[in-house]
């Protein structure tokens, strides 16, 4: 069992209320998922900027003087913003890659989170109300957001066993259920050059949608593959720059609800996710249909 | 009309009032508001009342059903009326997957659509989906009706062996050992009264009957194509 949730706003007055919405669709799935909780939120962006979030089991040493650290490695201008665990490094989008290679020299045992224009993931190990807390997740801002409650099955219970994943600028997969053919997947695609850093399942269902997006599939391409590809039960909810999508196994075993209105699109594991959304009662709600993708985009 | 209220009552203690109720409470009639999808809502009735729940529920409410009639005004949640044993249930809207699993009587009606698995292991409950039903529907049903009037998914009826299913709309698919079979007027009949029930203005005739081949009941090796 996981729980996941997500919200996709059409209405930008929306917008500052994404953290509390999300959040609160994040504890109402603590019972499907006790052991780790994350989120993936898209915000603001900052022109020609890329942010970094990474995270540290000692923060207190590893941020402290890490923007410093990286601006007299890279020269450039490094901004840190420190949340917990986490900090959001946003620097030059030209040398985003180049930063990140250097931050595995001078900080080897920080972790990357995420890398893009508007993605941070922030999770850890806990109960989801406590991660929030530690995150203040509902004070964040975005335009689209998605959240995962973890029971582990396929990898241990650690930060990095935690969803979101992302394996690509900008995208991040979480996923309900457990593939069964992910070995074989893990091999293939590191040999293909994409950069898997766990033994999680739903790691390597993200970097095969980012695979087959760099290969240049769209989302709803990759994802229709997906179907095809992996085996194993799975709701994924899948998060891009300016796109949310679905997409169920064929068996279907894993539940999902969504909701449709003027103002958003929720995802939910269960209706009870979405019971404080605006204008619930009003809502279109249904079940996604199994092997079929659905996707919004802005 | 007695009211139960989800937002300052407890669960349990709802439940549990329910529970307590028997043939000779005077009580007969309740509603229970703000279900806002919980789990397990009006679950181990045992007495002829009627319970209206007000909005759409979680996991199997009105599980174990006995003599009771449950309706959600709203949508159910997986395994609504799952081991129902008698009574009625009813739900306004749709019903997510594996709705009345298991059942051994009693009437579930979904007036709109039900999901995947509706009615697996049926052992006598009759079920009667207004909209479409998901695949693998009826799965290993051993007995009792399920009565679809819009379309069946893929699989319908795997593994059947005497439930009967009728079907107004297209079926996807067909699971093994699963057949079209002939519509007699006794079926017809039975029809006629269960949709009435249901509140449901299908004509019988329009209906296609399906049912086990009665090749998979136990292992023949002359029959091992058909799994």
């Amino acid at each position: 069992m996981c729980g996941i949730v997500g919200l996709f706003l059409k209405d930008k007055t929306l917008t500052p209320q994404l953290g509390v919405m999300l959040t609160e669709m994040l504890v109402t799935m603590t019972d499907r998922g006790p052991d780790s909780a994350g989120i993936a939120i898209y915000g603001d962006e900052t022109v020609d900027h890329s942010k970094l979030t990474v995270q540290s089991d000692a923060p207190d040493t590893d941020f402290e003087t890490l923007a410093q650290d990286l601006t007299q490695a890279l020269d450039m201008r490094v901004v840190l913003d420190r949340k917990d665990s986490h900090a959001v490094l946003c620097l030059p989008s030209a040398q985003a890659s180049t930063a990140r290679a250097a931050l595995q020299n001078l900080r080897p045992g920080l972790r990357v989170m995420s890398d893009g224009k508007t993605i941070e993931i922030y999770k850890e190990v806990g109960l989801p109300k406590d991660v929030a807390r530690r995150f203040n997740l509902a004070s964040m801002t975005g335009t689209h957001g998605i959240g995962h409650t973890r029971m582990a099955t396929e990898s241990a219970v650690t930060t990095q066993g935690a969803h979101p994943f992302s394996t690509g600028a900008d995208q991040c997969l979480v996923h309900n259920g457990s593939l069964s053919n992910h070995n074989n997947w893990r091999r293939r695609l590191v040999r293909e050059g994409m950069r898997i850093d766990s033994l999680n399942d739903t790691e390597v269902g993200a970097a095969y949608v980012t695979w087959r997006m760099r290969e240049g599939a769209t989302l709803g391409e990759a994802l229709e593959s997906a179907l095809d590809d992996l085996d194993g039960f799975f709701t994924f909810v899948v998060g891009t720059r300016d796109g949310f999508g679905v997409v169920r196994d064929p068996i279907a075993c894993k539940p999902a609800v969504m909701a449709e209105t003027a103002q958003y699109v929720a995802f939910g594991s269960e209706y009870r996710a979405l019971v404080n959304l605006p204008d619930i009662e009003a809502a279109r709600v249904w079940e996604p249909e199994p092997a079929t993708v659905y996707f919004w985009s802005h | 009309m007695q009211t139960l209220d989800l937002a300052s009552t407890s669960l349990r203690d709802v439940n549990a009032t329910l529970q307590a109720l028997t043939d000779a409470s005077n009580a007969t009639q309740w509603e229970i508001l703000n279900p806002r999808g919980a789990h397990a809502i009006a679950v181990g009735l045992d007495a002829p009342v009627d319970v209206t729940v007000r909005g759409s529920t979680g996991y199997y409410c009105a599980g174990m059903n006995k003599h009771a009639t449950v309706h959600v005004t709203g949508s159910a949640g997986p395994g609504v009326a799952e081991n129902m044993m008698s009574g009625t249930v009813v739900i306004d809207g749709d019903a997510s997957q594996y709705a009345g699993a298991t059942g051994r009587g009693g009437l579930l009606v979904v007036k709109g659509n039900a999901a995947s698995r509706c009615g697996i292991s049926m052992k006598g409950i009759d079920i009667v989906v207004h909209g479409n039903i998901g695949h693998m529907s009826a799965f290993m049903g051993q007995a009792g009706n399920l009565v679809v009037c819009g379309d069946a998914g893929d699989a319908l009826g795997d593994s059947l062996y005497e439930a009967r299913i009728f079907v107004r709309g297209a079926v996807k698919g067909l699971g093994a050992d699963c057949i079209e079979k002939e519509m007699r007027a006794e079926h017809l009949d039975m029809l006629r009264v269960l949709l009435q029930r249901a509140e449901c203005d299908a004509n019988p005739e329009d209906f296609r009957r399906y049912g086990s081949a009665r090749k998979l009941y136990n292992f023949d090796i002359d029959n091992a194509a058909a799994y």
